[in-house]
């Protein structure tokens, strides 16, 4: 049931080539196809190049603005932990990050200047309760294709979703190229196991 | 049907459903998806890139002259390069309906400046729309479209970045069906020679009565009334941010922004005790009410700088006592490392620009991915100004002897071929000492992989002539025109040192494809043998992305370099600046890239 009033706002952070566009797309085509009225936003061009690459996505029964308030997301998918670090203070006090381990260290951090935190998921726990932090590279090499992180993570988060699993299959398999598709419908149900038994963990 | 669309390509729909002939545009983010997506999805409309936006435009006013709707698309400053035309297109009218779509960038996520074209509307006295979302970024071509043709005027629709690049769900219908059309023999009103240009300007005037006359009475320009005692008068995406904060105050959403509706705006603000203008950029609709003698506020509350937002929005509304509170903060940079754009792994620009760094020289610099080398650890470009502007610049700069070592100009082949070409014939033309290095990867690089006339493939994907850089450079009386190897860098190094060494202009033309675009290129990758890396961090220092320090430490308690064999390219530039050749090729193969 859709509720008056009630917008969910969902942030996916990564780096550049990480593939958190077709994420933000898979996740903005299941909400359309759940009968919400969707927007989201992000931006192009420079962030193309290892830059940070930040989608917005809101839905609800009627959405205007495409962005999400500073400190009013519900979620957060990050594909790189420090990426998950430097958005975290979008998220709500309540809100809840699905996180892959993933951990790129840009040549700026290399070079002295700057310096990568040694444990961001651990920064990031002292931050927000509900951090489910996810081995999503190893995962997907295990599931046999090192491009899975996008549905493992989507995964996660959908089981805290008012939508059902239907609708992502249907959407994966309309937006995944058919040769893709088992395999990504494997790493999203992969993904929905996780949460499960993370919530476990931090309802104890 | 519906379907979730940007603004984009919810534009290229609209051109669609609006029957339109030709598109013609030159790549610039954000507006570079619609002409992408009309190649892709629309074929029945001829569309093109054109080497720039001048041509763009031209080609645009040939379609209408013809009888076939014109649209042409550009990033804001784009309609800087195609002004001229755009200027007098602005006299003579149309004779199919003609709609240039100006992609603004406020905040400047991809560009060098944040002008507001909406000035440039009023600049050439035509009429200027505005959508708040991406159905209205289709709605409005239509009518963007009869407004061209019932006024005989060319109409822009002005979109902004967070318009152009945000989804939202687009209802779409047929194509409307129009009427056969041709070209008309109308010397007086297409010739813009002085005798008639001067009757055109008054065609001019008399027309934008009618439009101001149209602006009163047009929907577009949507009144909300909730009987509120507070009126916002809003277009754009403001008027999103807005109703986020306020879904319930009386509203006068300008979607047709030129002339402005100030009759409507008159009897508007009389209903409200407190009128506020919100509005992205310059205070262009505030300072036209304000000069009809209406009371309102805006930029009192709202900067004029960058983007709004919803909280930037609910700052100034509570600045203004509109609002009691304003959730949500500014965002504040993390105490994080900064992680800026940086050019690819294995992108053959890295090789130029270690070169040139090594030789100290001056480098006025261009618009593309290569601009990318002003930031760290690279840090090796002057002057970045406009599409072209490299070599004009090395010329003023070398002519007034302002660099001991010398100067070089830097500059894509997309760019050259967009706006260089007359800037190397002026360097001939006034014997100057500079060094033209063409960065050519074969490809629009930084928008996104766009054709150029120097790939051989146009928009629509057919095969056609390329442009050779060497035979064109020879052409315009270069007489020094050398191609080298980017990834190769003590050949490179060898080049430019004779090239900038040598009297008058000479040429370099750097050639390896973009690592990314049309297609991923992937050599076997290098790695790091850390028993032999000294942590030297010369490695460091070229920006390769696929290296970083690793967590072992030399004896001197230095990082030790290591490779991202998933990202590697196997360029092998950070192999030859290794002095401890520390950096070799991986044995086994790597599957599953």
């Amino acid at each position: 049931m859709i509720v008056e009033n009630k917008i969910t706002n969902i942030l996916i952070v990564g780096v550049g080539g990480q593939g958190v566009l077709l994420a933000s797309e898979l996740l903005s085509g299941a909400t359309m196809a759940a009968g919400y009225d969707v927007k989201k936003s992000e931006v192009h061009g420079m962030s193309q190049r290892g830059g940070v690459v930040t989608s917005h996505i809101k839905f609800g029964k009627k959405v205007y603005s495409p962005i999400i308030p500073y400190g009013q997301a519900d979620f957060l998918i990050a594909f790189e932990q420090a990426e998950a670090l430097r958005a975290v203070d979008w998220l709500k006090k309540s809100g809840w990050a699905a996180v892959s381990t993933t951990r790129l260290v840009p040549p700026i951090a290399s070079g002295g200047k700057f310096h990568y935190p040694d444990d961001p998921i651990a920064d990031l726990k002292k931050k927000i309760g509900n951090v489910i932090a996810v081995e999503a590279d190893q995962i997907a090499r295990e599931l046999g294709n090192s491009r899975l992180v996008n549905t493992l993570l989507l995964g996660v988060i959908s089981s805290r979703l008012e939508f059902g699993y239907s609708v992502w299959e249907e959407v994966i398999r309309k937006k995944i190229k058919a040769r893709f598709v088992d395999i990504n419908v494997k790493a999203f149900t992969r993904g929905r196991e996780l949460a499960a038994q993370a919530g476990e963990v931090l309802r104890r | 049907m519906k379907r979730l669309l940007s603004g984009n390509e919810a534009v290229a729909r609209g051109a669609y459903e609006a029957g339109v002939k030709l598109a013609a545009g030159y790549p610039g983010t954000p507006s570079t998806e619609i002409l992408e997506t009309l190649a892709e999805e629309y074929r029945s409309i001829y569309s093109q890139w054109s080497p720039n936006e001048k041509v763009a435009f031209e080609v645009g006013i040939g379609a209408s002259l013809g009888g076939g709707r014109a649209m042409v698309t550009m990033k804001h400053v784009g309609l800087n390069v195609a002004a001229d035309p755009f200027m007098t297109f602005a006299y003579t009218g149309v004779n199919a309906g003609f709609v240039l779509i100006s992609a603004d960038d406020p905040e400047m996520h991809s560009s060098q400046n944040e002008q507001d074209n909406r000035f440039f509307a009023k600049f050439a006295q035509i009429p200027f729309i505005e959508p708040a979302d991406s159905q209205e970024s289709k709605d409005f071509v239509l009518q963007a479209f009869e407004i061209s043709e019932r006024f005989d005027t060319p109409v822009m629709l002005r979109m902004t970045t967070r318009i152009s690049h945000s989804k939202g769900i687009v209802e779409e219908y047929e194509p409307v069906k129009l009427p056969e059309s041709g070209f008309k023999r109308d010397m007086q009103k297409y010739v813009m020679i002085p005798a008639n240009a001067k009757k055109r300007h008054a065609a001019v005037v008399e027309r934008l009565e009618k439009l101001r006359q149209f602006s009163e009475e047009t929907e577009l320009n949507a009144i909300e009334i909730n009987g509120s005692e507070i009126g916002i008068i809003t277009g754009g995406i403001a008027y999103q941010y807005a109703k986020d904060n306020l879904p319930d105050v009386d509203y006068l959403k300008i979607g047709f922004g030129f002339p402005l509706p100030i009759e409507k705006i008159r009897k508007f603000v009389a209903l409200h005790k407190v009128n506020v203008v919100i509005e992205e950029l310059e205070p262009y609709y505030e300072e036209a009410i304000n000069a009809a003698g209406i009371k309102v506020e805006g930029k009192r509350y709202f900067s004029r700088l960058g983007e709004l937002s919803p909280y930037r929005v609910a700052l100034g509304l509570k600045e203004a006592g509109i609002l009691t509170e304003a959730h949500g903060a500014e965002i504040e940079p993390e105490q994080l490392f900064p992680r800026p754009p940086i050019l690819c792994p294995g992108c053959p620009h890295r090789g130029a620009f270690m070169a040139l760094k090594k030789l100290g020289v001056a480098v006025t610099g261009d618009i593309g991915c290569y601009t990318l080398s002003v930031l760290p650890p690279l840090e090796m470009m002057d002057s970045c100004i406009c599409m072209g502007a490299s070599i004009g610049t090395a010329i003023g700069m070398e002519k007034a002897q302002g660099h001991k070592k010398g100067v070089v100009a830097v500059i894509g082949d997309s760019t050259f071929l967009h706006s260089g070409m007359t800037g190397l014939l002026d360097a001939v033309y006034n014997k100057s000492n500079v060094t033209i290095v063409i960065l050519n990867n074969r490809i629009t690089a930084m928008t996104g992989g766009q054709q150029h006339p120097a790939t051989g493939l146009t928009l629509m994907g057919e095969k056609t002539k390329e442009v050779n850089f060497v035979e064109l450079a020879k052409a315009l009386g270069v007489e020094s025109v050398r191609e080298a190897d980017p990834y190769d860098y003590a050949g490179l190094l060898k080049v430019f040192k004779e090239e900038i060494n040598r009297e008058g202009p000479s040429v370099v033309i750097t050639n390896r494809p973009c690592v990314l675009m049309p297609k991923r290129i992937m050599d076997r990758p290098y790695t790091v043998v850390s028993d032999d890396c000294n942590g030297c961090s010369a490695c460091f220092r070229i920006g390769c992305p696929a290296i970083s320090a690793s967590k072992e430490l030399t004896k001197h308690n230095r990082p030790k370099a290591i490779i991202d064999t998933m990202l590697c390219t196997g360029c092998t530039l950070c192999a030859q600046v290794c002095q401890p050749e520390a950096i070799a090729l991986v044995e086994e193969p790597v599957s599953a890239r």
